[in-house]
């Protein structure tokens, strides 16, 4: 197989609150074989919140992210639902009103740059599993997880809209029945655990403005999965991960029950089916500790 | 199409079935039936009621997505049971199909609900156009196509509810007005010739508002006619800053933080932005943030990561800004 390569677009939180994320990330693609380019000039994406405040300016500044992967001839992988969201969006707005993409590109002039259209965006769940395959995973596997049980949680931005889904990924996923992230638990060798809330919302983007709503979510969503006999949960978004793994005192409180469980991101599970030392995958920055390995 | 490509399969349903008026609880009836490729969720709840009990019970009318009544809940997924094809629902969900009213806690008899939250929260944002308009005007109040477009086609709505009932919020806070009234909003304020001062400043309230939406996606992904009611949302906040009415509270600064931040940045502060939003109710945060601090989550603001190229990204700020805060 060719070498797989992408501009790899962090995010914010991979460098500050989820070192553990980007750790793992590195880990990852290096048993993988993956080249991933960093796009170090890259900007916050508004995190679905600049947009609120200022639409064009949020479409300006993801343009100049893309721009900077279509420099590279790649494809920009995210390793956060909403970098993705936010920035599959940018893309999907621009290539569809060539107007919008020429006023957006007016404004990238002034700094040298041009948004063209040229770069897909995916994120890293879906670049191994339809990019690289389940299959080769699976072959890699040296430590499968068998005597887990793992609870997906699939986090809102990667599955809904699913238009933009499918758009800008290979395979579809269905936001009321998503597979993906089952399937790449198996392919570990762990038990997915199957339960209500596993696309359901997490509440990250209301944790400020609505802390009630927002605990009440997160507490429902470990509470299901525990029900389920989940030993861990697993999450491709480490806004998913921070809510899911900190905030586990205000769900308790917020849904009159006790719940905590250890949290793994997708990178996570990966690595450590592949052998990856827990050190390599920064376990030890979890706040619910991870504590079976 | 030509008849010979029609198919049929054998399709379970576990329905949902309550009275009010004489169950305690509500119980699941189990039903199977052939269903052909060519029949709508509608034409299911027509055959258990003519074929299998004819006491149960729906809403429908206009049979073609126009009047909203029929929207249930096929495994969970609001849907709108004349416009959705089995095939679809079989797609999604193979062979084992469970029929729901579209909020089972507001159940009146089997798959017709109460569904006066929604109507309450439609009537709260003012759901018409508030103008000075001649009433017997000398020619016709024209409204250009250039105007009608800013509607985004918010006025195509049919008030299922589908969206409304799919939306976490609403079922966990009550005052949430929930993606449909939004719609109704924004059909509204977005007319050029409403001239309502208040409705902008009422969706705009703490609780009740916009600023409470999760930004789950789940409305967007349900409504049968392709609305989007989280981008109206998002276009009512922006509405908010543009107009005036934008006040200052933890949402708001939550939303021009990013700004701040990326200016300073390029890259998102994260502890920056909490204590940029909260102000002195920061403290809050101190015992999650001092577990977080122990397990290397934090990074201390002399520390802080730049992007690189931090003076290309000031100057398209400077450039592309829009609004002022
Ligand atoms: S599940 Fe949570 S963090 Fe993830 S995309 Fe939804 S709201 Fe955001
Ligand atoms: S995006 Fe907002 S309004 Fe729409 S369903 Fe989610 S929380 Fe409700
Ligand atoms: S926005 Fe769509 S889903 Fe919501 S009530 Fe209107 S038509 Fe139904
Ligand atoms: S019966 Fe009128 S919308 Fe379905």
């Amino acid at each position: 197989m060719k070498k797989l390569k992408y501009a790899l677009f962090t995010g914010c939180t991979a460098k500050q609150s989820t070192p553990e994320q980007m750790m793992s990330t590195l880990a990852v693609a290096r048993k993988l074989n993956i080249e991933l380019i960093e796009l170090t000039e890259a900007s916050c994406c508004g995190a679905s919140h600049l947009q609120d405040y200022d639409d064009f300016l949020s479409l300006v500044l993801n343009a100049r992210n893309i721009a900077y992967a279509e420099k590279h001839e790649l494809t920009m992988v995210t390793i956060c639902n909403t970098c993705q969201l936010n920035t599959a969006m940018t893309k999907h707005r621009l290539d569809k009103n060539p107007e919008l993409k020429a006023k957006v590109n007016e404004k990238l002039a002034e700094v040298g740059l041009e948004y063209k259209g040229t770069s897909n965006v995916i994120h890293f769940l879906y670049a191994i599993i339809d990019d690289f395959g389940l299959d080769k995973i699976k072959e890699l596997v040296v430590k499968p997880l068998s005597q887990f049980n793992i609870a997906p949680f699939y986090g809102c931005h990667n599955i809904r809209p699913s238009e933009l889904h499918d758009e800008s990924h290979k395979q579809k996923e269905n936001p009321y029945n998503p597979t993906s992230l089952d399937d790449l638990i198996i392919a570990c060798g762990g038990k997915n655990v199957d339960y209500e809330e596993k696309n359901k919302c997490c509440g990250f983007h209301v944790e400020l403005q609505a802390p009630h709503t927002a605990a009440v979510l997160t507490g429902t969503a470990i509470a299901g999965a525990t029900d389920q006999n989940a030993d861990m949960m697993v999450t491709p978004c480490p806004l998913c991960h921070l809510k899911l793994d900190t905030q586990t005192k205000s769900a308790s409180e917020a849904i009159g029950r006790e719940v905590s469980l250890p949290v793994l991101h997708m990178q996570q599970m990966v690595g450590l089916a592949l052998g990856c030392t827990p050190a390599e995958l920064g376990l030890k920055h979890h706040v619910t500790e991870v504590n079976f390995i | 199409m030509s008849t010979n490509s029609i198919t049929t399969q054998k399709v379970n349903f576990k329905v949902f079935r309550f009275n009010a008026d004489e169950d305690y609880l509500p119980y699941y009836e189990n039903y199977t039936m052939d269903i052909t490729s060519e029949e709508v969720v509608l034409d299911v709840l027509n055959r258990i009621k003519w074929d299998h009990d004819g006491s149960f019970s729906y809403r429908r009318s206009c049979r073609h997505g126009i009047c909203g009544a029929c929207a249930i809940k096929v495994n969970g997924r609001s849907t709108l049971a004349c416009k959705e094809s089995m095939t679809t629902m079989i797609e999604y969900f193979g062979n084992e199909i469970t029929l729901e009213p579209l909020s089972t806690k507001r159940a009146v008899k089997d798959m017709i609900i109460d569904k006066a939250d929604f109507w309450d929260k439609h009537a709260s944002v003012t759901p018409y156009l508030v103008a000075d308009i001649d009433e017997c005007p000398s020619c016709e109040n024209l409204v250009s196509p250039h105007d009608a477009e800013e509607l985004n086609e918010a006025d195509l709505c049919i008030q299922c509810g589908a969206c409304h009932y799919a939306c976490p919020v609403v079922e966990i806070n009550s005052d949430f007005f929930g993606p449909a009234a939004f719609v109704a909003a924004y059909r509204f304020e977005s007319d050029v010739r409403d001239s309502d001062g208040n409705r902008l400043i009422n969706v705009n309230e703490e609780k009740q508002g916009v600023w409470d939406c999760a930004k789950c996606f789940e409305c967007a992904e349900v409504c049968p006619k392709d609305i989007n009611p989280i981008d109206k949302i998002t276009k009512l906040h922006q509405m908010a800053f543009k107009k005036g009415v934008a006040k200052n509270n933890v949402a708001t600064r939550h939303a021009v933080g990013f700004l701040h931040s990326i200016k300073k940045h390029g890259m998102l502060d994260e502890g920056g932005l909490v204590l940029y939003s909260e102000g002195a109710h920061i403290v809050k945060h101190i015992p999650v943030a001092l577990q977080m601090f122990k397990k290397g989550k934090i990074v201390m603001p002399w520390n802080m990561p730049k992007s690189d190229k931090l003076d290309e990204i000031q100057k398209l700020i400077k450039s592309s800004s829009t609004v002022k805060f």
